[in-house]
This record gives structure tokens, C-alpha cells and sequence, in this order.
């Protein structure tokens, strides 16, 4: 199956020069960090962790949301499904391999990065979710590639493999609630202190990953002659608009739980995130425009989703709209403002904004061209193999 | 055999590829390097054959024993005692780090950490404080 | 009666190190000078880290006294930072601090009043490593590169095993922990040759002088601050110990006790 990646048009040769291209300047960029340590990026003694974790913490949610294909079409033998299902399964490789990356971009010490196994320590969250993340990558190849097999050859796919998709189905959910967990059991950080950040972390994920893979569909619909079908493209906007409405309303009820209990650490992120926090003379707000930009794609996109339920129309343009938008609304909610907000303020009641530098954004970009790369590569061999079949 | 002309060729290329650096080396190690040894000092915490084997899983058990397992008890040389650790006991009478440690480091192309945190007396002396 | 207690450190710390038995200062250093007692307690101790028996360290600061003396502070910092080979960055994004001035409202944000004392309002606070009993950068740490000395309760680091995730130091309530993101020895002025510095990518806090306690000494802050009674050192759970009649004499707070760390660090404000 490997060789459909060497035959394409040459948009797809195209398309994967641009990603090379990005790929390259990431790469000089990560030798750069590596020679001379994590100075070179905007992080600091305050706001110590950046983009690379927060990508991380996005991308974990990515790949949970296949969970919305896999679920439907395995437990509920939704139907429609059948033909995107190995898509959602290939999101999720190719977002948890981005993840593992930004985690060793993230590292100080990248060589050491295997005492996390030598010197497991359960107590630690990080542990788990090394496990869980590499479990769930492990099940994703997997399931991905005996199903696809099968479907190649048109027989029934194996008994046993049916055991790998059921316990991957847990495990979806697990990916992202530890990674929940790695913020929420701090005592010393209020915005992340709270039981709400999973179940946010879950329903933003079951937004953000069907998401992508509407725009995948819409993409490849157009210059690569897939056609997902409209009644799964329909049935995943529901899904999506569902999800992003449960994200914005644990959103909102965050909002209350600050404002009108007025407990200062409590507010304090929310407003440095929405209208800049006051400290010394001095307002911090380089988030603000991020944030309310987020608030209005999201409300747009959910107006445009629920404007063609309501009046039963049905458009590719404005599905890609609304994909498009409510995606990078979830990408700004919990790619920047989730995990940069929780450092301001710092315990001692101070604030450091963070800003990230140019090598930082090119080692990010890098990583996100190398998801998308392979995800490339593996989208052409299910459509490659979708294409077999139907001649 | 199948495709002759690019297997054999390529095998070469390969057995080429991995023996270069004895050939490279015309099949010689290169001197054995004479590490300088410290003067008027005979002993070491362990046999000569002992240490040069294994002075950097001493140096690993040291570590532990003060980091971790409260065991800082001093070890006896020579009637003197030092705390463990490189730049506490080692580097009391191996005083030059270049002229000791690297000369095999170097010949066996090992790039020991220990220095990226442990003042060689060289360099704590880089800034000693003058007053 | 301060100077004659460090004499008496100095000299029971001597003594110890030769082998002689000297339980107060053995207990204080918990340095496992003495072969069968150290034996016998690692059997006695082992699986319970935090039974009463075992020494937990702890510090007063009071505040009173650094209030009266604005130099002292200073100096216990410079020593420290001497000791440590801690670098000095010029930039605020790559700061390294083991301790460190912050003012009241920094310190003790949840205790922040509208009116509160001159002191309060003015003085520079001490702040560093609270050597929690219940530490979140421990149980945060995925490799065990930080964690609890169960001999003596200091939350020590080992920078060898630190692989520079930073999760220590989003769970630290405190904001004490810093993190080397270049190499620091182009920024420390003069190098104690007795301990080692840092390497890029490893993060670092207070160790409670570790070093310095094993040899019988207390540690340095303590060692400028003792004098003027600003800096109490010892054993909290011993109740014959000096802080510990410090302790039950005065009034003292504690850095965000609702984080549930059980610091090891008390003011007296």
C-alpha cells in the first residue's frame, strides 16, 4: 500500500514541496535551539512553558476527536462513516506524532528524555501520559492499517483487530482527560485548577478533530477526487456544532464561576485574557486580540452551521467556512490562551507576558508541516486504496 | 541470482562503507595516550586496572550515595580524607582535567557531561574571586 | 548565644566526621557519619518518610529583624549566590534565584490587606524554596529528579536526571523553582570550586544547603542572617530544637498554606 505515495498529480508533488520546504526551515531552526538550549525561544522563568506545549496540549485534542468517526461507525454501525472512519484513525497518527515532537522540542535536556521510562514515576501525570499517548498512537497504526488492508483486498477485516478498536475507543478519551490532568492538579495555578478543564479539553477536541477532517474531506474532494459523501459531511458539522457548543458553554461557566464569585485568582487569567490585567501602570493584553478574534469565529461558525440546519440547505463553501473558523477559534482557546493565560499571573502575584520568537515559530511551523506531511502521505493511501476499489 | 549487476556492487559499496575507519587508520589504534599522573600521590580511592575500568560507574554510585541516599561518608587515600564527588575528591589530586581526563576521552572519542556542571580547577580559577 | 551555638555546630560537626558520636548535630546534618546509626535508621525509617521521629528542617525568617537591617538581606543573598555559583542575568526572562527579594503583597498575596504595617509596606521579603512536606513539583516530576531527602525532609534536585520538562516548575505554588535556558557560566562572577554550576536545560532551586549541612554547617543565608537572630535554622519536629521554641513563642505565617504543601518555611511579620 506504501507505493500510492509515489504516484500523484502535481499539485500533490506541489503541495508536499511546500510542506518540505517548511519542514527544512523547522529543522534549522531546531539545531539552532539544540546548540544553544531554550534561550532562543520567548519562554521564560514566568511564563515557562509556550507555544511548544500548548500545540502539544491542541494537537492531543486533534487526535482524540477521530474519536467522533470511530465511535459512530464501530458501536453505533453508523453507515455513512464507513468510507472517513480510517481518516479520523490516520488524524490521530499524524496529530499524536506532532504532539511527541513539540513534547522534544520542549525538552531542555532532549538526550535524557528516556529517564521518563528508566525512572518511571506513577505519581507524575507526564508518565501517563507518555502511556497513553504512545498507547493510543500504537492502537491508531494498528487498527488503521489492518482495516485498510482488508478493505484493499475487500474481505471482512480480521475478529481480533475488532478488541484493538473497542480499547481504542477508551483510550481516546483517556488521551486527553490526562493531558487535563497535567494542568488541573496544580494547586498554585487557579485557571487551571479546575474540575471542568477535561470535560472542556473533550468537547473542544470533538469539535477541533472533526473539524479537520471536514476540511480534509472538502480538500480532497477537490483535487483529489474523494467524495466522503454529503449525508457524513452533514452528519459531522452536527457533531461539530454540537461539541463547540458544550466547549463554550463549560467556556462561559468558567466565566461565571470568576466573576461572580470575584475571587481575584479566579478572574485574574480570564481578564488578563479578555481585556488585558492592570499591573503597575502597566496593562497586559497581547492576548485580547487572539481571544475575542476566537469568540467571534466561533459564534460565526456556529451561526453558519446552524443557519443550513435550520433552513436545510447545504453548501460545501460555507461547511469549509465554518470548519475553518471554528477550528482556529478551538486552536486559539486552547493552542495559545489555556496554557499561556495560566502563567499570568505568576505565583508571586507578577506578570510576564510571553512572546514567542522568530526560531520558535519556525521550529513550530516545522512540526505542524511534519503532521501535515504525513498526514498527506497517509490520506493518499486511503483514497489511493478507496480509488482501487471502486475501479 | 537476480539483479547481480546492482547487488554485488552494492554489498561492496557497504563493506567499504563500514570498515572505513580501519582502513582510514591503515589498521592502527594510534598511540595509547599517557594520561599525566598525579605527583606524590601513589594511591587512588581503588586498583589502577579497577578505576580505569570503572571510574565512571564509581563516579555514578558517588553520585547517588551523596544526591540521594544520604551516604556522603568521606573515602580514605593515602591517610587523607575527601568528600566524594569529581570536583571534591578526583580533582583534589588529578588537578589537570586536560592533561588527565581528556587524554584517553580523547583517543576513545567519548564525550563525558561531567564538565558541563564540574569546575576542572582550571576553570574555577578562570574566576576566583580577588579580594 | 548565637556565636557559641555556631561554635558548637563547628566543632560537633568536626567531631562527627571523625566518628565520634555527636547525635545533635548528626540529627541536624543527618549526615550517616556514624556507620551503626545510620544502619539502624534507614531499617527504622524505610516506607515511612514522614513518621514524627524523622528530622524535617525547617527556617524561621523574622521578618523584624531584616526590616531593621536592610543590608542583611543582601548579604545572605550574595552569599548564597556565591555558594551556589548561581549566574546573575541582567534580563528578567532568564533570572536564576534561589533567594530572593519580593515585597509583602508578592510574598503573601492572599493575605494582602489595604492597611497593613510600615513593615509590611516597605521591607523587602525573603523569599526562596519552601521545602514543602507535601511538595507538588515532586509529584509533578516524571523522572524523580526532584524529591523528598527522606533523612531530613529538603526537597533536593538532581541535575544529572533532570531532563527540563518545567512541569516542577508549573506546580510550584510558590514560583521558586528557575530554569537554566542557556548556559549560565558566562554569567556567574566568581566560582566556588567546591560545588559544581549548572548546564543549560536543567532546572534549579534552593537545596537548604545540603552541601554545606553534611560538613556541619548551617546554611549560608543562615549563617549571615543568625547573628542578628533575622534567620532561625533546625529541626522542626525535635521540640527541644531552637526553631521550635521560636515557633511556640511567636506568631508566624506561612506562603499560601491553601496549596496544601505544608511548607517547611515560616515569617514572622
Amino acid at each position: 500500500m506504501i507505493e500510492k505515495v509515489l504516484k500523484g498529480k502535481s499539485t500533490y508533488w506541489m503541495w508536499l514541496a511546500v510542506l518540505g520546504t517548511f519542514i527544512a526551515i523547522g529543522a534549522a531552526c531546531y539545531v539552532r535551539q539544540y546548540m544553544f538550549g531554550l534561550g532562543l525561544t520567548g519562554m521564560s522563568r514566568d511564563v515557562s512553558w509556550g507555544l511548544y506545549i500548548s500545540q502539544f496540549t491542541f494537537l492531543v485534542g486533534v487526535a482524540a476527536g477521530g474519536l467522533m468517526l470511530v465511535l459512530p461507525y464501530y458501536v453505533h454501525d453508523y453507515k455513512a462513516f464507513g468510507k472517513i472512519t480510517i481518516l479520523g484513525e490516520f488524524l490521530a497518527i499524524s496529530a499524536l506524532i506532532m504532539c511527541l515532537m513539540f513534547i522534544m522540542a520542549d525538552l531542555g535536556q532532549p538526550l535524557r528524555g528516556l529517564n521518563v521510562i528508566f525512572f518511571a514515576t506513577p505519581h507524575s501525570m507526564l508518565f501517563w501520559d507518555m502511556c497513553v499517548l504512545w498507547g493510543y498512537l500504537l492502537l491508531n497504526c494498528l487498527c488503521g492499517w489492518v482495516i485498510l488492508t482488508a478493505e484493499r483486498k475487500q474481505v471482512h477485516p480480521p475478529k481480533w483487530i475488532y478488541i484493538f478498536v473497542y480499547i481504542s475507543i477508551p483510550f481516546a478519551v483517556s488521551i486527553h482527560t490526562v493531558t487535563a490532568m497535567l494542568y488541573c492538579g496544580l494547586p498554585g495555578r487557579h485557571f487551571w485548577l479546575s474540575a471542568i478543564i477535561a470535560p472542556r479539553f473533550l468537547a473542544s477536541a470533538f469539535a477541533a478533530g472533526p473539524s479537520l477532517i471536514v476540511l480534509a474531506c472538502l480538500v480532497m474532494r477537490k483535487f483529489a477526487n474523494f467524495d466522503a459523501g454529503k449525508e457524513a459531511i452533514q452528519k459531522l458539522t452536527t457533531i461539530i456544532m454540537y461539541a463547540a457548543i458544550i466547549n463554550t458553554f463549560f467556556f462561559l461557566l468558567e466565566f461565571f464561576v470568576g466573576y461572580y464569585s470575584e475571587m481575584p485568582g479566579h478572574m485574574h487569567s480570564l481578564e488578563y485574557l479578555f481585556f488585558g490585567l492592570e499591573h503597575d501602570g502597566h496593562v497586559y493584553n497581547n492576548l485580547v486580540p487572539f481571544m475575542w478574534g476566537a469568540t467571534l469565529f466561533s459564534f460565526t461558525g456556529l451561526g453558519i452551521l446552524a443557519y443550513m440546519k435550520i433552513s436545510k440547505v447545504f453548501d460545501y463553501r460555507l461547511v469549509g467556512v465554518a470548519a475553518t473558523l471554528i477550528f482556529f477559534s478551538l486552536w486559539a482557546d486552547k493552542g495559545l490562551g489555556f496554557v499561556f493565560g495560566g502563567f499570568v499571573p505568576n505565583p508571586l502575584n507578577e506578570v510576564t507576558e510571553y512572546i514567542p520568537t522568530a526560531n520558535e515559530l519556525g521550529i513550530t511551523i516545522g512540526i505542524w508541516a511534519t503532521g501535515f506531511f504525513i498526514l498527506t502521505l497517509l490520506y493518499k493511501i486511503a483514497v489511493g486504496v478507496e480509488h482501487e476499489i471502486e475501479s | 541470482m537476480y539483479n547481480k549487476g546492482t547487488i554485488i556492487p552494492g554489498l561492496m559499496i557497504f563493506i567499504v562503507f563500514v570498515t572505513f575507519p580501519l582502513w582510514y587508520n591503515r589498521l592502527s589504534a594510534g598511540t595509547v595516550p599517557k594520561p599525566d599522573l598525579p605527583i606524590g600521590q601513589k594511591e587512588c580511592v581503588a586498583p589502577v586496572s579497577e578505576m580505569r575500568d570503572n571510574h565512571m560507574k564509581l563516579l555514578n554510585q558517588w553520585r547517588d550515595a551523596v544526591l540521594r541516599d544520604d551516604d556522603r561518608v568521606n573515602v580514605k587515600v593515602g591517610g587523607k580524607e575527601y568528600r566524594k564527588g569529581l570536583q571534591t575528591a578526583c580533582m583534589q589530586c588529578h588537578t589537570d582535567k586536560e592533561k588527565f581526563c581528556d587524554t584517553c576521552h580523547t583517543y576513545a572519542a567519548v564525550q563525558p557531561s561531567c564538565w558541563d556542571c564540574h569546575l576542572t580547577p582550571a576553570v574555577a580559577a578562570s574566576k576566583k574571586e580577588t579580594h | 548565644m548565637d556565636t557559641k551555638r555556631r561554635k558548637f555546630l563547628k566543632i560537633a560537626g568536626a567531631a562527627a566526621l571523625a566518628g565520634i558520636g555527636a547525635p545533635a548535630i548528626v540529627k541536624l546534618t543527618s549526615s550517616a557519619a556514624i556507620a551503626s546509626e545510620a544502619v539502624q535508621h534507614e531499617t527504622a525509617a524505610h516506607g515511612e518518610v514522614a513518621a514524627a521521629t524523622g528530622v524535617r528542617l525547617g527556617m524561621v525568617i523574622d521578618m523584624r529583624k531584616f526590616a531593621e537591617q536592610p543590608e542583611l538581606l543582601d548579604q545572605a543573598i550574595a552569599a548564597c549566590n556565591k555558594v551556589h555559583n548561581i549566574p546573575h542575568f541582567p534580563d528578567r526572562k532568564n533570572e536564576i534565584k534561589w533567594i530572593w527579594k519580593a515585597p509583602y503583597a508578592n510574598v503573601f498575596p492572599e493575605l494582602e490587606s489595604i492597611h497593613k504595617s510600615e513593615m509590611a509596606k516597605k521591607a523587602p521579603f525573603a523569599v526562596l524554596c519552601n521545602h514543602c512536606d507535601n511538595p507538588s513539583c515532586v509529584k509533578a516530576c516524571p523522572t524523580k529528579a526532584t524529591f523528598v531527602q527522606p533523612e531530613n525532609g529538603i526537597v533536593a534536585m538532581d541535575f544529572h536526571r533532570c531532563i527540563g520538562c518545567r512541569f516542577c516548575m508549573a506546580a510550584c505554588p510558590y514560583g521558586a523553582r528557575s530554569f537554566n535556558w542557556q548556559d549560565p557560566r558566562p554569567f556567574i562572577d566568581t566560582y566556588n570550586a567546591e560545588f559544581p554550576t549548572r548546564m543549560r536545560g536543567v532546572v534549579e532551586k534552593c537545596n537548604f544547603c545540603g552541601e554545606r549541612l553534611a560538613l556541619g554547617l548551617e546554611p549560608a543565608c543562615v549563617e549571615v542572617a543568625k547573628s542578628a537572630g533575622a534567620m532561625v535554622f533546625g529541626d522542626l519536629n525535635d521540640p527541644d530544637s531552637e526553631i521550635r521554641k521560636v515557633l511556640d513563642k511567636e506568631f508566624t505565617i506561612q506562603r499560601n498554606p491553601a496549596a496544601g504543601t505544608k511548607p517547611s518555611v515560616y515569617y514572622i511579620v
